[in-house]
């Protein structure tokens, strides 16, 4: 129910960073009690914004408005007084403390420790159907529950004003629609809530208000009921969007990568894989659909010699390669796009250039026997920059600068550089807006055509039918289910990611 | 060189003037405190140095200075190598006594010796290296347990097998052709700076050269940033350890050496104790970058070698120096990271100033 008075205002909002004008004469409204968008391409300066209104950044220029009083947040701490919360992309939970534990961390003397925390607890998760119990280790919980408990725990600390920061890039499709049910729900109690996402159909699915931004300004406003995707596309990157070819199968004979009743067994004797089988062959791209936490991680990191297997065997092309550390994998081309590129791919502090180099510190052009090659790596950077369009100031740039999206084109181009054989990609456009999705799309046809076999794990259900050969489905540990992408619907894929009938 | 260039440089010397100053400042509070007299204390310690402990600043920053690299060696992986005294220690000692042996002459028995020394600090850090490897054991810990069984164990040695003159004991001396001396820049009574103090220039060098330009390097800075990153990337965590802490040793081994070879001539009351943890305090002091360090073990070498003039001008304890810089220390590891935050504010609003009339907006 939209009140009089409206939740935010930003006028005229100015950031700037050292060779980089992240956002510039930025106005955004959000009308109390809706759930407004804010879309754009990477880099244009979402975050940023975010952050600004959550007082983790001081604007250089503008003003901030919430409920009618202008303020200036110094702090986070300040912001939650303002009514302001946020959830980040990576969450920061607490694995081993209980659900409650996490809850009242830091925020003690609002309902102390005990069981008016509990009581105000089950309050918030009843009336907004977050389904929280508040005694479970978080450990325990799956991605779509710990969600709902970082947005929990910003009511708890009495938000109005909620900011969502790509919420839905980890989730499948029932668990954005789930979310989608709680964000009503919260909006009808009053509450505003401000998302971003590079996912358009849910952009006009859940948003009463759309605000596109490009290149740090926002460049216009538009109504999701009238609005389309391209409309949007258009308004994000000034242009039309490249439509996605339809490539027929390159499929060949030649088993590039099997993998042999694989069994993984963690310290306490359960089973993380139990018994997986598949082939990849070259020119195949090989899709794992499945709800996070079911043993992508650990079937990635097996394969890529992270994780021993407890038995099974690997196969790349007509070698064991079971027992082989990372880096012998590596230089038999294999290239990894990790899940989580600040943990496995990046190093933060580190320019560009240098991070062309790791994962591939015995091979051309990073090195030259023992020696870095400086400038084979910077020049190779230069390249992956360019074709893979990474916005950055400069190579020199530490990696910690660059806007997510970013981040992650320059991680898929480095590992598609020097010619892999197999590629292993978990979530390769997590967090990459709409048009560099297509090319990096693109570039892993282009390199099937020419023989790259591909281990596709991906929670985004388009990516993994349009790319994908064949898709297995994972659950608990197990293979429950082979689709053929041509004849599969959404809606039969995730009846079985979630053990349901269709399998 | 540009203009931005002279400023960040001058900025980096930032924090650790403010780091020097602000020991000093401290160390007069203290010296005041006590009722002695700051003023004494400080003409006395900033006097220019006479030609003897001239020679003696820049023999001991030569030793203090790969005591700092041993320590960087380990800090750039993320490894807190605290066991580099009694891995010099101990190498010392074993030096002295293959030397003392005279198994080789001349030359042959010197670089023999270093070898010897190198060899036994890294099987030394070395068993640091395996217990973290193997059993989990912090590096921290078992270092100075390490210590202490080294620090007994050559006491036990040397009492047992070592040459005994008066009441002290030592390693047999070694043979005057085996000795290398040094050159003496004043007069021959005011000594002179020895030969293998060399071993520290080729020890700093090595160790820019291994950091930044080889893939070794590369590997021990990529496991020192993200342990998580590293193991993605191909690098064996467990490998790292064991070979880094291994290096550290090794050029822990090497500390002792030129002062050996310029002038102890055997393992006795001549050793000197202590150069590992200043070692460690000049890494820190000097963010483990070589140019920084070569700073630091100039510094501290300098107060160390000038507080004996306090014996004579002052009523002020030589050791009221450590208090310098321990405190410098502290300092500069609190300020850079404060002077870090207000240079970001600072390049900040300069580029603001630079763009805000320009309306192009770039991503
Ligand atoms: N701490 C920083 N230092 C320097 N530049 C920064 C910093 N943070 C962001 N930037 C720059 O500001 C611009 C906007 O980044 P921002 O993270 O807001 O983009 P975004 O819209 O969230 O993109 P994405 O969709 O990829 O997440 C980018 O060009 C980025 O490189
Ligand atoms: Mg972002």
């Amino acid at each position: 129910m939209p009140s009089a008075v409206d939740a935010v205002q930003l006028r005229g909002i100015g950031k700037r960073f050292p060779g980089v004008i992240a956002n510039q004469d930025v106005d955004v409204t959000i009308r109390s009690g809706t759930v407004h968008a804010l879309i754009g391409e990477n880099g244009a300066g979402k975050s940023t914004l975010m952050k600004i209104l959550y007082g983790v950044q001081r604007p250089d220029d503008g003003t901030i408005t919430i409920e009618g009083k202008g303020v200036v947040l110094k702090s986070p701490t300040e912001a939650i007084e303002a009514g302001v919360g946020m959830v980040f992309q990576h969450f920061m939970l607490a694995d081993n403390l209980t659900v409650l534990e996490n809850m009242v961390l830091g925020a003690e003397k609002l309902h102390g420790i005990g069981d008016g925390a509990r009581t105000e607890i089950r309050r918030i998760s009843d009336r907004f159907g977050f389904d929280l119990d508040p005694d479970v280790l978080v450990e325990k919980l799956g991605v779509a529950a710990r969600q709902r408990l970082e947005i929990a725990k910003v009511l708890y600390r009495g938000a109005r004003i909620i900011i969502l920061d790509e919420p839905t890039a980890v989730l499948v499709p029932q668990e954005v629609e789930a979310l989608f049910v709680n964000l009503r729900e919260l909006t009808a109690a009053g509450n505003s809530v401000l998302f971003i996402s590079h996912k358009l159909d849910e952009v006009l699915d859940i948003a009463d208000d759309i605000t596109v931004m490009r290149r740090g300004t926002t460049v216009g406003t538009a109504d999701p009921r009238t609005a389309t995707k391209h409309e949007l596309a258009e308004l994000m990157v000034g242009s039309e969007l490249p439509s996605p070819e339809t490539a027929e199968s390159t499929v060949t004979e030649t088993v590039e990568l099997s993998l042999q009743d694989i069994t993984l067994t963690d310290e306490f004797g359960r089973d993380l894989l139990s018994g997986l089988s598949l082939n990849i062959r070259r020119g195949e791209v090989l899709g794992i659909a499945g709800v996070e936490g079911n043993g992508q991680s650990e079937l990635v990191e097996t394969i890529m010699g992270m994780r021993i297997p407890t038995s099974g065997r690997i196969m790349l092309g007509d070698q064991d390669v079971t027992h082989w550390h990372t880096r012998q994998l590596r230089e038999a081309g294999i290239g990894y796009v990790p899940e989580d590129r600040h943990r496995h791919g990046l190093l933060l502090e580190a320019p560009l250039w240098e991070n062309r180099i790791l994962g591939h510190q015995t091979k051309a052009p990073s090195v030259k026997g023992p020696w870095i090659n400086r400038k084979g790596a910077r020049q190779d950077t230069e390249r992956i920059v360019r074709d893979y369009d990474v916005r950055a100031p400069g190579i020199d740039t530490p990696v910690r600068a660059l806007s997510g999206g970013n981040q992650q084109k320059l991680i898929v181009g480095r590992e598609m550089s020097g010619d892999p054989v197999l590629l292993i990609a978990s979530h390769p456009t997590r967090g990459v807006d709409v048009g560099a999705q297509a090319a990096i799309w693109g570039h892993i046809k282009h390199a099937r055509r020419a023989g790259l076999a591909v281990l596709l794990v991906s929670a985004d259900l388009d990516e993994l039918i349009g790319l994908s050969d064949t898709i297995q489905v994972i659950l608990r540990g197990r293979f429950v289910g082979t689709f053929d992408p041509a004849q599969v619907t959404p809606q039969d894929l995730g009846a079985a990611m979630t053990g349901g009938e269709a399998a | 060189m540009s203009r931005l260039d002279v400023r960040s440089i001058g900025m980096s010397l930032l924090a650790p003037a403010i780091a020097i100053l602000l020991s000093i400042v401290v160390t007069t509070i203290v010296i005041a405190a006590v009722g002695s007299s700051p003023g004494d204390f400080w003409s006395t310690m900033f006097e220019v140095p006479k030609p003897r402990l001239r020679v003696d600043i820049v023999n001991q920053t030569a030793m203090i200075y790969i005591a700092a690299v041993a320590a960087a060696i380990g800090f750039r992986m993320g490894l807190f190598n605290i066991g580099l005294e009694g891995q010099y220690t101990l190498a010392s000692f074993a030096a002295a006594s293959f030397a003392g042996a005279a198994y080789l002459s001349g030359w042959a028995n010197v670089f023999a010796a270093i070898i010897v020394a190198m060899a036994v600090g890294a099987i030394w850090a070395g068993i640091a290296g395996v217990l973290r490897t193997t059993r989990g054991v912090s590096e921290v810990i078992s270092t100075i347990m390490l210590n202490s069984i080294a620090i007994t164990l050559v006491g036990y040695f040397l009492n047992n097998y070592g040459v005994k003159e008066g009441n002290s004991v030592h390693t047999k001396n070694i043979e005057p052709g085996t000795s290398v001396g040094g050159f003496a820049p004043f007069e021959d009574r005011d000594g002179e700076i020895w030969t293998l103090a060399i071993i520290a220039v080729l020890v700093g060098v090595g160790f820019w050269v291994l950091l930044n330009k080889t893939r070794f390097g590369f590997d021990l800075r990529a496991s020192g940033q993200s342990e998580s990153a590293a193991l993605a990337s191909g690098i064996n965590p467990k490998r790292m350890i064991l070979i880094s802490m291994m290096l550290s040793g090794g050029v822990a081994g090497l500390i002792w050496m030129p002062a050996f070879f310029g002038g102890a001539r055997n393992y006795g009351t001549s050793f000197q104790v202590g150069l590992g943890f200043l070692g460690i305090a000049v890494a820190l002091l000097g963010r483990n970058r070589p140019v920084g360090m070569l700073f630091g073990a100039l510094l501290f070498a300098f107060l160390s070698v000038k507080s004996n003039d306090l014996t004579f001008g002052t009523d002020v304890s030589p050791s009221i120096v450590q208090i310098t810089q321990g405190v410098a220390v502290l300092a500069v590891v609190v300020t850079y990271e404060v002077v870090r935050r207000w240079r970001t504010r600072l390049e900040q609003r300069a580029v603001s100033r630079e763009l805000a009339p320009t309306t192009e907006a770039t991503a």
